[in-house]
């Protein structure tokens, strides 16, 4: 199978002169679970945000390589950057539901992409919603503020938002960093579910998780790569020392 | 002991040279307003000057403020609120925008009778619109874009960043982000920066003093080509041109005109105020 | 399988949406680019306009300039009526009555700033603050008017001849260049990282220790700018000082009782002036000249109050 994002010899450099990604590669297949984990500033939110090019909203950047996109190279100037955030949803780390109601939040994008029909929108919110595990709790207040919500609740929300444009890759960037187990679990849950329909890439909020939900897994160091693998490898026998000193938490 | 002295004697002198500042301001408002009541009448309001002005009421003046205070509001406006977005939302940071902030900076610092120089050299002569309201709302919007772009600037920044990430993530364009996310939550802002603009505005003498204040006109004015009379000026001129005006008289016009400028003052810092408090994101 | 089947439904979905752009393109296409085309139109404007009302004044006041001697402008004698076009005594006054105001002014000011920043309990500050603002919102001349009728028989009663004078016009000034003081130097006070005066009462130091040995030195280039952007305010008052000053073009003797002679400022003579000359005579363009150099002189002052800006912005995290 081709992979769904295949990013090739990426080198990222902010404006103050940080090196944030060297020379990563790497390829993901569609329908998994890719988990990229390691240290804080690692890298890894950098390389997240170079998939729906996100990092055009940081000024003074060098990015070199390919980010590969069904086949198709993000950095081309013929890439519709608007289509492309339309194709790979985001969650954030900090639950973020914009000013308005949970049925505002959740066909944000839709509008935006010009879908005017009430019918097609609110078929979009309940299956979203059902996606994300949030249906029942959600259904009887679609019309009552997003902001109402429980943090566990908003996480759920802004996934299921990131669902109803219907994406191809979902990517999370820790997302269940603020939550309680219980709502963390929920979070996880629903993941199982959702990488039947998508490609998730996710970065965890810790090795726990990452071993939990992943099926796939890269180790991140400093910008750059150390060991990607399967899952079970990974997390059961890393080849690689810095990835196993990390994995049994003798890190640093 | 001697630190202690000194602390003492530090923070009364402190308090009192505070004292000293905001003593005066109550007082001349208080001083104003009791002076003035008397003068204030339903005729004071809308009746025309008569008898050399020293009879009758200032309701020409009065039209006249509120008819430039709107045509600042439309000249201004437009440019202001697209200069606030050009600056917190497209300007990168580089040569040009640092000359941007620098323009800004100087409007807001170049005296208001240049602006009045300015207004009689592009609009009045060079224009040939004439001693007119166009001439004075064109002057007087001008003067004011510094004031709200500056305050509408502030108010786009201090919208939450992860709004901007979230909306785009989305897939909304740069300009629908703005639209739909950036703008809404900054409005109370930028209509606060408007309200304070105008109301500087409204009580300027100095750039209309060239460019569209009439002494005393007859007839109210029919068209943005005609002149017209405004408070400030009209104070200004009863004040120290026409003799043996009545002090009521003058006392009554200056408490309009402060009444005027002060609650537009106090709306928006009303505003202002409400939406600190009830950030809740 | 049953799974399979939603999900090619769901891929056929998602094709229909990205198959229907066409409105999207136009959103994006024209009528977006076209805002976005006014939006930076309207920023770079700021630079157009700064430009033009230089060319404007320059258009109108060159002859000054031209025509006139450099001896004569610079003599000390402003007398239009035989031609006599000396800027000495304008900017005597303007240079008399703003010092006189920034002196008034900068300690008034400052101190105010640290009490309101310092020293008083939330609950007066929140008085306070507003009634800083509303003096700010006082049109000038109603500050003028007030200066006429109120303070000039105080000043005479002090044993001026008129109590229209230099000092009359610097403590209306002072006034009205105390808002813009007070908030800048808050601001640069407020600036000033919590640490620091933390770590100074921690050692022991006494509250006005702390404020005048550490606060106030870090908040210094913000204090410097909110002395540098007052001076600005008071050189280019006009009606206040046009009432209140007296209005007489002549050098004042240099001497104690200086503040308690009347003066003339540029501002003024270009307000009190500008109605009764014919356009396109020399006095009609000496008046713009003296508008050129107020432009001149305000936009030096906020260069360097600029420059200290950029210090004050860049510690505060970009917002000033």
């Amino acid at each position: 199978m081709d992979p769904k994002i295949a990013v090739q010899n990426v080198f990222f450099t902010y404006g103050d002169g940080t090196e944030a990604l060297r020379n990563v590669s790497l390829d993901i297949a569609p329908f998994q679970i890719f988990v990229l984990f390691g240290p804080a500033r690692a890298g890894k939110t950098t390389l997240l945000r170079l998939f729906n090019r996100l990092s055009d909203l940081i000024e003074n950047t060098t990015v070199q390589g390919q980010v590969l996109v069904s086949g198709r190279d993000v950095f081309e100037r013929s890439t519709d950057v608007i289509d492309l955030r339309r194709r790979i949803g985001m969650v954030f780390a900090v639950p973020t539901p914009l000013p308005g109601t949970i049925r505002e939040n959740l066909t944000y994008g839709l509008r935006m992409a010009g879908v005017r029909s009430r019918d097609e929108l609110e078929r979009r919110v309940e299956r979203s919603l059902t996606q994300a595990a949030l249906w029942d709790e959600a259904k009887d207040r679609l019309s009552r503020p997003a902001s109402a919500l429980s943090g566990g609740q908003k996480q759920r929300l802004c996934i299921a938002r990131s669902l109803a444009l219907e994406p191809e890759v979902l990517i999370l960037d820790n997302p269940t960093s603020g939550l309680d187990p219980l709502s963390t679990a929920m979070v996880e849950e629903s993941l199982h579910d959702l990488k039947q329909r998508y490609t998730i890439i996710m970065v965890p909020h810790s090795v726990q998780q990452a071993a939990r939900v992943a099926t796939r897994a890269a180790f991140m160091l400093d910008g750059e790569i150390v060991e990607v693998g399967d899952a079970d490898q990974i997390f059961g026998q890393p080849l690689v020392k810095q990835t196993e000193d990390y994995v049994t938490g003798r890190f640093g | 002991m001697k630190r202690q002295q000194t602390q003492k004697l530090a923070i009364a002198v402190i308090t009192g040279a505070a004292a000293l500042v905001v003593i005066p301001i109550v007082l001349v408002i208080l001083y104003i307003v009791v002076q003035g009541i008397g003068a204030l009448s339903w005729e004071f309001l809308t009746a025309r000057p008569r008898n050399g002005m020293t009879e009758g009421g200032i309701m020409p003046a009065i039209l006249g403020t509120l008819i430039l205070t709107l045509g600042t509001a439309i000249v201004c406006l437009p440019l202001a609120i697209g200069a606030a977005i050009y600056l917190a939302e497209y300007a990168k940071d580089n040569r040009l925008t640092r000359w941007v902030r620098l323009a800004i900076v100087n409007l807001a610092g170049i005296p208001s009778i240049v602006y009045g120089l300015f207004g009689l050299g592009a609009f009045v002569l060079f224009l040939q619109f004439g001693t007119s309201i166009l001439a004075g709302s064109l002057t007087l919007g001008i003067m004011t874009l510094p004031v709200v772009i500056s305050t509408a600037e502030e108010a786009i920044l201090s919208v939450p960043q992860e709004f901007r990430l979230v909306s785009q993530s989305l897939g909304a364009t740069r300009w629908q982000t703005i639209r739909h996310q950036v703008l809404p939550h900054a409005m109370p802002g930028i209509i606060t920066g408007i309200i304070l603009g105008l109301s500087r505005a409204a009580g300027e003498t100095a750039p209309i003093l060239f460019t569209v204040a009439a002494f005393y006109l007859p007839s109210l004015p029919s068209s943005v080509s005609d002149q017209t009379m405004a408070l400030p000026y009209h104070l200004y001129v009863i004040t120290t041109q026409v003799p043996g005006m009545p002090l009521s008289v003058q006392y009554g016009t200056a408490l309009v005109l402060l009444l005027l400028v002060l609650s537009l003052t106090l709306v928006a810092t009303v505003i202002r105020t409400r939406m600190r408090r009830r950030r809740d994101w | 399988m049953a799974n399979l089947t939603e999900f090619a439904r769901e891929r056929y979905a998602q094709a229909a949406l990205r198959a229907r752009p066409a409105s999207i393109w136009l959103r994006r296409g024209w009528s977006e680019t076209l805002i976005e085309l006014l939006i930076r139109l309207s920023g770079l404007s700021t630079i157009a306009i700064v430009g033009l009302i230089f060319l404007f004044l320059v258009r109108e006041g060159l002859p000054t300039f031209l025509d006139i001697p450099l001896r004569q402008l610079f003599s000390g004698r402003w007398y239009p009526i035989e031609g006599l076009y000396g800027l000495w005594p304008l900017l005597v006054g303007s240079l008399v009555v703003t010092a006189g105001a920034i002196i008034i002014a900068v300690p008034l000011g400052l101190t105010t700033a640290i009490y309101l920043g310092e020293i008083a309990p939330p609950w007066q500050r929140e008085i306070l603050k507003p009634l800083v603002e509303v003096l700010a919102g006082i049109p000038s001349i109603v500050l003028g008017f007030l200066g006429w009728v109120t303070l000039a028989p105080i000043i005479q009663g002090l044993g001026a001849p008129t109590g229209l004078t230099a000092l009359t016009g610097s403590l209306i000034l002072a006034y009205m260049a105390l808002p813009a003081i007070i908030s800048i130097s808050e601001d640069a006070l407020y600036a000033v990282p919590k640490e620091y005066r933390d770590g100074a009462l921690a050692i022991g130091a006494t509250q006005w220790q702390t404020i005048w040995r550490v606060v106030l030195p870090a908040a210094r280039s913000g204090l410097a700018m909110a002395v540098m952007l007052g001076i600005g305010r008071a050189i280019g008052e006009t009606m206040a000082v046009m009432m209140v000053t007296g209005n007489a073009a002549f050098v004042p003797d240099l001497g104690l009782d200086m503040p308690l002679s009347p003066v003339r400022t540029m501002t003024a003579t270009i307000a009190a002036e500008m109605g009764e000359v014919a356009q396109g005579s020399l006095h009609y363009s000496v008046l713009f000249g003296i508008g050129i150099v107020l432009f001149v002189v305000t936009f030096t002052i906020n260069l360097i109050a600029g420059r200290l800006v950029g210090s004050v912005v860049r510690r505060r995290g970009g917002q000033l």
